[in-house]
């Protein structure tokens, strides 16, 4: 059967020789994998980037810079002042101080749950795809388990039965971890059936590639889009279900995070007091740390999708044609192919 | 020099609607050769179980039964992982058969690599520029250094050609090469293959369902339908002197540039029922044998 | 409502214009990160119960053109410029590039209908076949009653070659060929008078094919509509038009009666086209078979 086309309508996407053409045309110079794999820099981009790197900068070097956040002061709940730029709390600890160390406990939790979970749904997810049969049917039925169980119920269960004195950094970071991620290994199953099945992949079995060659140099490179979309989702979800765990007492204990600030700030009657100085900035540096993720992912779903990409360039060049008064022709590549067409 | 013998290959599906399960007999009793320097058609529509046939010479898929044997020059059986060594496919769709992800020089490196063909990255390099220029890709490191998608789709499935080779395959199975390619590149691809069988005295399947590349490009035609090769015999006889209702079907619905201007609209219907002999037709013995191998009638 | 036969007998009404569709200078082009003009400047006359194909291969524009000829494309594509004007039977001159919206709607499927690519899975999976075919009429001719539509949808269906039993069936009962089938009664039942058909043959067998064509050809010789039949298979263009386009990159290199192209090419893409199927039956075109090239000659 010849020409075998899926899609009923003509695309960009389904003329690669014309592109091929067009990039031999223009003397580009091949680019290595990965570099092809980037993003481009849109305004969307740059700004989660930026939002990011302020914030992870701010959390990373900030407690270098503050004053001790646990230092107890008699001048009790005060508003920023010169002293203290987001004025104290009820105990007269300094909320700029606090800020920037549960920025960082926030974010180390974030990371390590970020690592934890991605971990745990590749295993599960490719590796149970690849092999296929009753492997994958029974890490299929496992996630789909983990998945069906209401994480939040059981966070706060899991984290509740440990004594509060266990109840550190990593133990709330491996609770986290455990509950999320059975979504993402659904999403990497599918993936992987999808590469499994492709021609490339059995060609590589049959040059006599070894399964775990296949999976490590065939498949893997190809989910790295969606390995990294997943990773920043797991991200934001724990860094959102961390501050929730806190903020209802059941957070880490002698780690300070965002959602512990939120905790005190609760318990020190901050909103009825007016006391926007203590919660407002906590809750603000993760809206915005969440959106600036939230960012990066839709430019990942651009690679994911290159669709979506030629969508926003079509609606970028329409609104350059609209404004130009002269020929429309002055971008378009002379299409006189037909010598890089024999030649292939 | 490397040949195949295959002998009642059949590759059975058990399908499960509900409570009831039905056999889908994908291939039934297959049996051909392949020899150096012979070029074997396996002609078919789709269902018809060419593909599936092509999964099991290459390992892809096991045989429900049958025997596939591959034997050498002196008559020493090949087996076990040097089976790959021997034996290599080329894809039907050079858009998915190479991994967007890595460059041309990994494609055919690996193979040459995994073989144990060279020794060492500088010899490895080497020879994957060789194996470039061998199937008409110059200039050979340009090509080497870029990725599937900067290619054409000719220039792609003349990797796949390379990729196959490289392990130093005696024997080829081509999957429909050249049926998702543009019009004009496909002699340009076939006849590259005719040129490097020729040069290595390979063994070569080349599936397809088009007849006439069939009759052009192979020595012998083996007509198949419904899993059952149907007709078998050298590739001019079967096409100008057809026997079985299906090969003779098929000659007439081609599309035959020599008969413009024919009025088509007046044609008479096709005759779907004369389809279903399923019995065999050998040009060479000028028997017909049924599904178990007995002879019916001699011609 | 019957399917009139060919309107120009009806004797009482005027002559309708001998040319059916005029395309002036259309250009369309391809919003990408490196625009590419998919369409150059082309111009055709579709004469009233022609059969134009529309030749090329993968990438030349032909589909393109024909969803421009709609406006059925969709961003990124963008018409550029040019002038599409279908000359109705009865009702003058109809400029489809400036209707709006609710007269496009009215244009479309009533005047100009589509058989698309892959038409085949067009097909509503969750609805008869009656539904759908019933679901054109209440959409373009909503004043007729019920039983005229079941009878309407019955008949055409009948035209087709499929059985009425068929109208009760769902998508997935049916065979591809089957399903072809519908997709052209589909487009048949308002009594178009332009069809564009994109590769509706393509992904069936070459049997199932063959009968289709032959429908079509049938069908259009009793109503006299046009057909735009776009391909990148020659040969069953050659069986089949009155005229050929050949497009090449966007351009229309060659424009002639079937017998002309076949007989006597005039550019040389046409002719590299030609040698690019090799004969069933007749001599080996520039095929290489035991080392002689013969490509030299390709007529």
């Amino acid at each position: 059967m010849t020409n075998l086309t899926p899609t009923t309508e003509p695309s960009i996407g389904d003329a690669p020789d014309q592109l091929a053409a067009v990039a031999d045309a223009l003397g580009e110079k091949p680019r290595s994998a990965l570099r092809a794999m980037l993003p481009t820099l849109t305004p969307w981009l740059v700004t989660g980037l930026s939002l990011i790197g302020a914030i992870a900068l701010f959390g990373i070097i900030g407690p270098f810079f503050v004053q001790d956040p646990t230092v107890i002061r008699n001048i009790g709940l005060s508003a920023p002042s010169a002293d203290h730029i987001l004025g104290t709390t009820q105990t007269g600890q300094d909320v700029f101080a606090q800020l920037a160390y549960a920025t960082r406990g926030s974010l180390e939790i974030g990371l390590l749950v970020g690592v934890l979970a991605t971990i745990l749904s590749a295993f599960f997810g490719i590796l149970g795809a690849y092999i296929g049969g009753f492997t994958d049917e029974a890490f299929s039925l496992f996630s789909n388990v983990f998945l069906v169980i209401p994480g939040l119920p059981l966070v706060i269960v899991i984290s509740g039965f440990v004594p509060p004195q266990q109840r550190g950094l990593w133990t709330i970071a491996v609770v986290l971890a455990i509950t999320g991620w059975a979504a993402s290994s659904r999403v990497l199953r599918a993936q992987t059936m999808s590469i499994r099945n492709r021609d490339y992949v059995s060609a590589a079995r049959v040059s006599g590639e070894r399964s775990f060659r296949v999976i490590a140099v065939e498949i893997l490179p190809n989910l790295l889009p969606v390995l990294a979309s997943q990773f920043v989702f797991a991200v934001i979800a724990a860094i959102l279900a961390e501050a929730g765990l806190a903020f209802l007492g059941l957070g880490a204990s002698n780690s300070s995070t965002l959602g512990t600030m939120l905790f005190y700030a609760q318990n020190g009657f901050a909103l009825p007091l007016g006391a926007w100085w203590w919660f407002i900035p906590p809750g603000l540096i993760i809206a915005l740390f969440g959106t600036g993720l939230s960012l990066v992912n839709f430019s990942i779903d651009e690679i994911i999708n290159p669709r979506l990409k030629n969508a926003r360039l079509y609606r970028k060049r329409r609104k350059v044609a609209m404004r130009q008064r002269s020929t429309p022709r002055s971008k378009i590549t002379p299409r006189s192919n037909t010598k890089s067409r024999s030649a292939s | 020099m490397t040949s195949i013998e295959v002998t009642n290959l059949s590759k059975h599906f058990v399908l499960r609607e509900g409570l009831k399960r039905n056999t889908l007999k994908a291939v039934d009793r297959v049996s051909f050769d392949l020899t150096p320097g012979r070029t074997v058609a396996l002609v078919g529509e789709s269902g018809s179980g060419k593909s599936t046939i092509a999964r099991m010479l290459s390992r892809l898929e096991k045989p429900t039964s049958g025997r596939i044997k591959v034997t050498l020059d002196d008559g020493t059986q090949v087996g076990g992982s040097i089976y790959r060594r021997h034996v290599q496919m080329v894809f039907q769709d050079p858009f998915a058969s190479l991994n967007p992800f890595h460059s041309i020089e990994h494609h055919i490196a690996r193979p040459l690599v995994l073989h144990h063909r060279t020794k060492g990255r500088a010899q490895t390099h080497e020879r994957v520029l060789q194996m470039l220029e061998r199937v008409n890709l110059s200039p050979a490191a340009d090509m080497a250094m870029r990725r599937p998608h900067e290619l054409s789709g000719g220039q792609r499935q003349r990797v796949a050609i390379a990729r196959a080779l490289a392990p130093g395959a005696q024997v080829l199975i081509a999957d429909e090469p050249v049926s998702m390619l543009d019009v004009s590149i496909r002699l340009e691809v076939l006849n590259l293959m005719a040129r490097l069988q020729r040069e290595d005295n390979l063994a070569v399947l080349y599936i397809t369902h088009d007849l006439a590349t069939a009759r052009h490009f192979s020595d012998e035609i083996l007509v198949m339908f419904r899993g059952r090769i149907v007709e078998r015999g050298p590739a001019d006889d079967v096409i100008l002197d057809p026997q079985h209702p299906y090969t003779k079907l098929l000659a007439l619905a081609a599309p035959d540039p020599e008969q413009a201007g024919k009025i088509i609209a007046t044609e008479t219907a096709f005759d779907h029922k004369s389809m279903d002999n399923q019995s065999t037709f050998n040009h060479y013995t000028r028997q017909w044998t049924n599904a178990a191998g007995e002879v019916l009638e001699t011609v | 409502m019957t399917l009139t036969a060919n309107p120009a007998a009806a004797g009482a009404t005027p002559t309708p214009p001998p040319v059916v569709l005029t395309v002036e200078n259309l250009t369309v082009v391809y919003e990408v990160d490196h625009p590419v003009t998919a369409v150059k400047n082309v111009s055709l006359e579709l004469a009233r119960g022609e059969i134009l194909g529309l030749a090329g291969e993968s990438g030349c524009g032909k589909t393109t053109l024909a969803y421009a000829i709609n406006r059925l494309h969709k961003p990124p594509a963008r018409i550029v410029s040019g002038e599409v004007t279908f000359h109705d039977k009865a009702d003058g001159d109809l400029n489809l590039l400036t209707l709006g919206q609710e007269q496009l709607r009215l244009f479309r499927w009533d005047k100009l209908s589509m058989v698309f690519q892959g038409a085949m899975n067009a097909l509503n999976p969750v609805i008869t076949v009656r539904a759908q075919l019933e679901d054109v009429l209440t959409t373009h001719r909503p004043d007729m009653k019920k039983a005229e539509r079941r009878e309407l949808a019955a008949s055409v269906l009948q035209l087709v070659g499929v059985d009425r039993s068929r109208l009760t069936s769902y998508a997935h009962e049916l065979s591809g060929g089957m399903r072809q089938r519908v997709m052209i009664a589909m487009a048949l039942l308002l009594e178009p008078q332009v069809m564009i058909m994109d590769e509706p043959t393509t992904a069936l067998d070459v049997v199932v094919q063959r009968e289709i064509l032959r429908e079509i050809v049938r069908l259009r010789d009793e109503l006299n509509f046009a057909v735009i039949f776009i391909t990148h298979d020659l040969p069953l263009l050659l069986e089949i038009s009155d005229r050929i386009a050949i497009m090449l990159a966007g351009e229309i290199v060659e424009l002639d009666t079937a017998t002309n192209i076949y007989r006597n090419p005039q550019h040389p893409y046409t002719k590299k086209l030609l040698g690019s199927f090799p004969s069933l039956t007749g001599e080996r075109g520039s095929f290489i078979r035991s080392g002689v090239n013969n490509s030299s000659d390709l007529s």
